[in-house]
């Protein structure tokens, strides 16, 4: 089970990973994620928890650590009406999944923040035990899909140059 | 009808042509890091990928965010980006030079049918120069250095048109805290802007820059200008290089009619973005005696030569009202030089600006020069998001460097036609 953290305005970059931290270890910096708009996220949120934000997530700078400060801090998805596009693109470049949600799923009865859910990645869902309902996100074209398995690009990529490698070594 | 953005991600990807939703590999031409998402993020990855730059000459980097390095932290971050300038062998590098959106271009860098990613998210400034260029994150940013490749989805065209010509004390600034106002923060829908019209030909390449950064806070992937001869004159003055073909870019079109937004320049009045959204923006008179601290002329939106020129024309044989701390920081020190030279900084001073490094400064929030507590600033800044420019209870209003420095001047918020034509 996975508590839900619902936010209802647009979460930027900025609060994420606020400037006056950037300069810090990775650690450090977590522990000031959304601390603008929710001061005590970071010292609640557990592994496996679970962000539902407002549209255009993620908004604003092109700083990676606003999706990795979540990462860090165990949340296992992110979903959103819309997402800002170098956030998105961050995100699975970083293997942390995230899914687009319908807007009128979004609005569910459900979905209020700190409801206990539970998220399946590989059905791209979210099952609201209370109810048992399930409901679906939008699922990922399969290469980025893939590259979130994989654990981000970088691992991604380390896999491409290895078979690249065997293949001419054959 | 083929669109700007497609000629261009057509050439990148060595395809005769692409479609909007296409997923495409494209082959970069240049990309650009600077000393926060650069070095001291990509080097551990690259290491661990075993690979070294793909291609040294297409690779620049920037020293603006932790500028000054006035700690040992961001001293040791700059010591690591020299490093690995060293290391890796890169032709071009510009240590403390200004902000990498105004090197960038002020260097010869970009000219029209290129392809670039920079690691920035205003990195769409490269667009005004009729080329493809996006923000990327770091890790991102490895995959291109070790691979000179990136994925793309080809995006639709939004074709934004200003008819007409703008009027005194109004510059684009103030169209796209319009544009901001009209369509909101995420109306970009990460798909390719373009800017046409009038309004936009009669602009300098400056001043159409600010058009394409600003394209980030509507959500945009780029923010695109068709080239023209005020193209042509930037680079071959800026030393480029232009490819025969370089006219063959200047194409204007939507890929759907519902996203051609038509904007009268002749009817805009001054604008002013109020806290925590560019989206905020109403005409500057609406916010008229809106108390304020800090005036701040600053970041590659805001402090290019033609910005601290038109702060200038305002602030010329007048000063700041009492009360008022007036900031300052050229967005580049080419741009400082030549404002130098012409007398510009010398009124600047004496209206009693305080100057500031050429970088990122307050913009970016990373060093110590921040807003306190409560103190509110009238910026020519892209972006008010809260705490971004220092602590969470400050508030930050955007608005022209006309806007600013004339409101400097009063003491309170202003339209500055009120104190141009007064």
């Amino acid at each position: 089970m996975a508590r839900l953290w619902r936010f209802d305005d647009t979460i930027d970059t900025d609060v994420l990973a606020p400037g006056k931290y950037m300069k810090s270890p990775l650690a450090e910096l977590a522990m000031h994620c959304l601390e603008a708009v929710r001061p005590k996220f970071a010292s609640n949120v557990r592994p496996g928890d679970v962000m539902l934000g407002a549209p255009n997530m993620g908004v604003g700078s092109s700083r990676e650590q606003a999706a990795e400060v979540l990462k860090h801090l165990g949340i296992s998805a992110v979903i959103a009406p819309s997402f800002a596009g170098i956030f998105y693109r961050n995100a699975i470049n970083l293997g942390l999944p995230v899914f687009t949600i319908d807007a009128g799923l979004h609005a569910h009865p459900g979905l209020t923040d700190g409801a206990e859910i539970t998220f399946d990645f590989d059905s791209a869902s979210v099952t609201l035990p209370a109810s048992g309902e399930v409901l679906s996100l939008e699922p990922l074209p399969d290469f980025l899909r893939d590259m979130i398995l994989d654990g981000g690009l970088i691992p991604h990529l380390e896999k491409r140059f290895q078979t690249t490698a065997a293949a001419e070594g054959a | 009808m083929e669109t700007l953005a497609r000629k261009l991600i057509a050439r990148a990807a060595g395809q005769s042509g692409v479609s909007a939703g296409d997923v495409v590999i494209c082959k970069v031409d240049l990309a650009m890091i600077h000393d926060s998402g650069g070095p001291r993020r990509v080097k551990p990855m690259l290491e661990r990928l075993g690979r070294r730059v793909w291609d040294r000459d297409r690779v620049v980097v920037v020293t603006d965010h932790y500028v000054p390095a006035d700690t040992e932290e961001t001293r040791a971050i700059q010591a690591l980006t020299r490093q690995w300038v060293r290391d890796e062998e890169i032709a071009n590098f510009y240590d403390q030079q200004g902000i990498c959106h105004v090197v960038l271009p002020e260097r010869g860098h970009l000219s029209p049918g290129m392809f670039c990613v920079g690691g920035d998210s205003h990195s769409p400034t490269g667009g005004a120069f009729g080329a493809y260029m996006f923000g990327v994150g770091a890790t991102e940013m490895a995959g291109v250095l070790a691979t000179g490749e990136i994925w793309l989805r080809v995006p639709e065209t939004i074709l934004i048109q200003w008819n007409n010509s703008l009027g005194a004390c109004v510059t684009a600034k103030d169209m796209m805290l319009a544009v901001c106002g009209e369509i909101g923060m995420g109306g970009g829908r990460y798909q390719a802007i373009q800017y046409a019209g009038t309004a936009i030909r009669n602009l300098s390449m400056q001043e159409r820059m600010t058009m394409s950064n600003m394209a980030a806070e509507l959500g945009a992937q780029a923010g695109l200008i068709a080239p023209d001869e005020i193209t042509a004159d930037y680079v071959r003055a800026a030393g480029g290089t232009l490819a025969e073909d370089w006219a063959d870019y200047a194409i204007e079109a939507a890929d759907k009619p519902e996203d051609h937004l038509t904007f009268d320049a002749a009817e805009l009045a001054p604008q002013i973005a109020a806290p925590h959204s560019p989206a905020n923006a109403a005409d500057a008179a609406e916010f008229e005696n809106t108390k304020f601290d800090v005036a701040y002329i600053g970041a590659c939106t805001g402090a290019k030569y033609v910005d601290l020129a038109a702060a200038a024309s305002v602030l010329k044989g007048r000063r700041i009202a009492s009360g008022i701390t007036l900031k300052v920081a050229p967005a580049s020190k080419q741009d400082q030089d030549r404002a130098a030279d012409e007398g510009i900084m010398s009124i600047l001073e004496e209206a009693g600006a305080q100057f500031l490094a050429n970088s990122c400064g307050i913009c970016a929030g990373y060093g110590d020069d921040r807003l306190a507590e409560d103190e509110v600033c009238l910026s020519s800044t892209a972006r008010n998001f809260k705490g971004r420019m220092g602590a969470p209870g400050s508030q930050v209003y955007l608005a022209s460097p006309y806007t600013v420095a004339a409101s400097a001047v009063t003491g309170t918020m202003r339209d500055p036609r009120e104190i141009m034509e007064g």
